[in-house]
């Protein structure tokens, strides 16, 4: 008993008072792009030629698609100009699939639900659909003592019985589509979608491979697209905080 | 034993195909089955057409890669087999999911396999048969593929008797990406990426094993600046992982303090990464011939010290609890244990291998890198590896402090130079042809197993990757046998084994 005492007095109180202030990101931090289109020198291309996932739409602007960049980075290694950089600003989250095609370093942010059924308390189901398990590595720690998700009101539960939408993350692979739409189907109306992670948007690095879908978008209604590869932790309750109305 | 006709190479290596002996059957089969009786074990056993095959559709060449721990050097024999060919399995259990695997990737029948199950299900295609028991008081448990957790899918069956379990089945397949295809005709734009997308939670190690391939089939020589690097990101992802581990085994036995401080350190040691190259993951942090990002300053460098120096101190204070909690001991204590015969049998890797007693670490029999420098790794009493999920937690927290250790003394005393190597144009250079190249990393769960073998425009006419998982499931189902039903989610933490990895 001394000895529980005695480590739990070494280890502190370690809660991040977020969203009132925001911890110190890593300046390495891929997140929201800075996008300069007058540095653009339109026609070199290399940016489209070096991106994996051709997250780049070709065309006269330079415009990234948010839901199928994995932010590796290469873009903004390769241009010459420095038309393109990723800042480590962590907001990402939008409730449209068009507001994640960005063209400047604004992106248009999630809105609150018009419903305010769930404003105080909401449960998700998290189904994992084919994808690398890193996402599942940065859900899983909103859970601990840093992140703190239950001071919120969100909550993951066990059973889709309990919850008032899915997480979903992974491009769903065939192997996986017939269980999630079983367990989207067994949510209680009305019901959410999130799309977490690149592959659930848009396919992620696995797009067009016959043993999968390109994402949950698919296959369902979604109504907040979180992006990244994977998205950063703070990313994710970024867009469930402002799902709900408790940010922005 | 005599390899005399075996092609032998170092981890990282790389020779021409043809040096690959090519042995009718029954020598291929005998050599292997010598071998293994002679502490060698299979890293990897795969077939792939077209080369030596001839005309006939219906051949196909079977490629073993034997790691021997004599001479510490991988031996590679290869044999042609048509339509069918009698089954290693029964004398060698630890083949079994490697021709279950050769069997759906390629229709070849292996003779006397005894439990031919599809690897990576598909349930479209027909509904996959259960091993299953009869009797008036046996009864079946069927859990996934959507778990209670936040975890990936997987379906198990229990066969028991109240709450006691005879057999465990595990069936997976549902992560299936259909990877290993993509990759043929690579390296392609997307191949880095999905070599970081294998396992989320090993990104640097499979990717590390992924740039020794190319390293090799290009001939790039890679800093020592890199390699330490390297090394870095590869042990923070250990420690990150093993942590996490050490703290789900406290929950799962209802153990709230060391459960709650380790969730946060993992965390910890996540943002270490990042601070590393921006990715908690590390991704983006190496690359073919070195690595992205450099530790440049003198600050980030003391930063990371400092953050080391206080995991060092906040891992003791939370995991030690676990061994000073009698109630946690006597859960942990003859729970899952795996006997070191079974584990040699199966041929298991990494941490849940050694738990039993079994020494086998990449990072000391077939270093590269910054491991070739020989400071790694101090092995724990090989008395107290007993096999049971005490031993794998044990082990975990042997190994957090050996690499606490290394870090401590690599970081502040990194070795000069370019972080990568010299002349980006390597990056366009195109891959040695007609060539096969092995590269072997140990990954926080084990031994990670990468083989590429190229063709004539030295394009990947084959990649095989082998996730320490795809050795150690069978592990967890021994685990199992006569436990009560209640300690699965104990015994399936102490392994924590990746779905993506073996589904790829």
């Amino acid at each position: 008993m001394l000895k529980i005492l005695a480590a739990r007095l070494q280890q502190g109180f370690r809660t991040i008072p977020y969203p009132e202030k925001l911890p110190t990101l890593p300046d390495r931090l891929r997140g929201r792009p800075v996008i300069v289109r007058e540095k653009c020198r339109q026609a070199c291309g290399l940016c489209t030629e070096v991106c994996p996932t051709a997250a780049i739409v070709p065309g006269k602007d330079l415009q990234i698609d948010l839901g199928r960049c994995i932010f590796c980075g290469a873009c903004a290694e390769v241009c010459p100009e420095g038309a393109v950089a990723f800042s480590n600003d962590h907001r990402l989250a939008v409730s449209k699939r068009t507001d994640l095609v960005v063209n400047s370093s604004e992106i248009k942010l999630a809105n609150a639900l018009e419903c305010e059924m769930f404003g105080r308390s909401i449960q998700f189901r998290q189904v994992s659909a084919g994808g690398c398990n890193g996402c599942e590595v940065d859900i899983n720690v909103l859970t601990t003592v840093v992140f703190d998700l239950s001071r919120f009101g969100i909550k993951i539960v066990a059973s889709p019985r309990h919850s008032d939408g899915i997480l979903v993350t992974g491009p769903v692979t065939r192997n996986m589509q017939a269980a999630t739409i079983g367990t989207f189907a067994a949510v209680p109306s009305p019901k959410l979608v999130v799309a977490i992670g690149t592959c659930a948007i848009s396919g992620g690095v696995f797009r067009d491979q016959p043993e999968q879908n390109n994402g949950v978008t698919d296959l369902m209604p979604v109504d907040l697209f979180i992006p990244g590869c994977p998205p950063h932790p703070l990313t994710i309750l970024d867009g469930l905080l402002r799902l709900i109305g408790k940010i922005g | 034993m005599t390899f005399t006709d075996a092609c032998a190479i170092m981890n990282g290596e790389t020779v021409p195909f043809n040096k690959v002996p090519c042995l009718p059957f029954e020598q291929f089969q005998k050599k292997i089955i010598d071998a293994v009786g002679q502490k060698s074990r299979i890293c990897s056993f795969f077939g792939v057409k077209d080369i030596n095959c001839g005309d006939a559709i219906s051949q196909l060449q079977l490629i073993a890669v034997i790691a021997s721990d004599s001479d510490r050097r991988l031996h590679l024999l290869s044999t042609i087999v048509e339509d069918s060919y009698p089954a290693f399995t029964p004398l060698l259990p630890q083949l079994h999911m490697f021709e279950r695997e050769i069997a759906e990737q390629w229709g070849i029948n292996p003779v006397g396999h005894p439990w031919l199950r599809p690897v990576r299900c598909q349930p479209s295609d027909h509904k996959p048969e259960f091993f299953h028991i009869e009797g008036g008081e046996a009864h079946e448990v069927a859990v996934g593929p959507v778990h209670a957790g936040v975890i990936e899918p997987g379906h198990f069956r229990f066969q028991c008797h109240g709450e006691k379990v005879f057999h465990l089945e595990i069936s997976l397949g549902y992560q299936h990406r259909g990877i290993e295809k993509a990759l043929i005709g690579g390296p392609h734009k997307k191949t880095p990426y999905q070599m970081e997308t294998l396992a989320g939670d090993t990104t640097v190690g499979h990717y590390l094993a992924y740039c020794q391939i190319i390293e090799a089939l290009q001939g790039i020589k890679v800093s020592p600046r890199a390699n330490a690097i390297r090394a870095i990101g590869l042990e923070l992802e250990r420690l990150a992982n093993h942590t996490g581990d050490l703290g789900a085994l406290g929950g799962d036995v209802g153990y709230l303090p060391t459960s709650s401080y380790c969730g946060r350190i993992r965390g910890d040691f996540l943002n270490m990464t990042a601070l590393l190259c921006g990715s908690r993951l590390g991704r983006g942090l190496l690359c073919p011939g070195g690595v992205r990002f450099d530790l440049d300053y003198p600050e980030r460098v003391e930063k990371l010290t400092k953050s080391l120096i206080q995991a060092q101190e906040d891992t003791k204070t939370a995991i030690e609890l676990l061994w000073n909690t009698p109630s946690v001991m006597t859960r942990f204590e003859n729970t899952g244990r795996v006997s070191a015969e079974d584990c040699r049998a199966l041929g298991l890797v990494g941490p849940a291998a050694r738990a039993c007693g079994i020494v086998r670490d990449i990072r000391q029999d077939f270093p590269t890198g910054q491991y070739l420098q020989g400071d790694f790794p101090a092995m724990p009493p090989v008395e107290i590896m007993t096999g049971d999920v005490a031993a794998r937690a044990m082990i975990r927290w042997h190994e957090i402090q050996d690499s606490l250790r290394f870090l401590l003394k690599l970081v502040p005393d990194l070795p000069g130079g370019l972080p990568e190597a010299a002349g980006k144009e390597s990056k366009q250079t195109v891959c040695r042809p007609d060539s096969i190249a092995v590269s072997l990393v140990e990954g926080w769960r084990g031994e990670i197993c990468h083989t590429a073998i190229t063709d004539a425009h030295g394009n990947f006419l084959k990649y095989k990757v082998v996730d320490p998982s795809f050795h150690n499931w069978t592990g967890l189902a021994m685990a199992l046998r006569n436990q009560e039903i209640s300690d699965f989610p104990l015994c399936n933490k102490s392994f924590n084994l990746s779905y993506c990895g073996f589904d790829l």
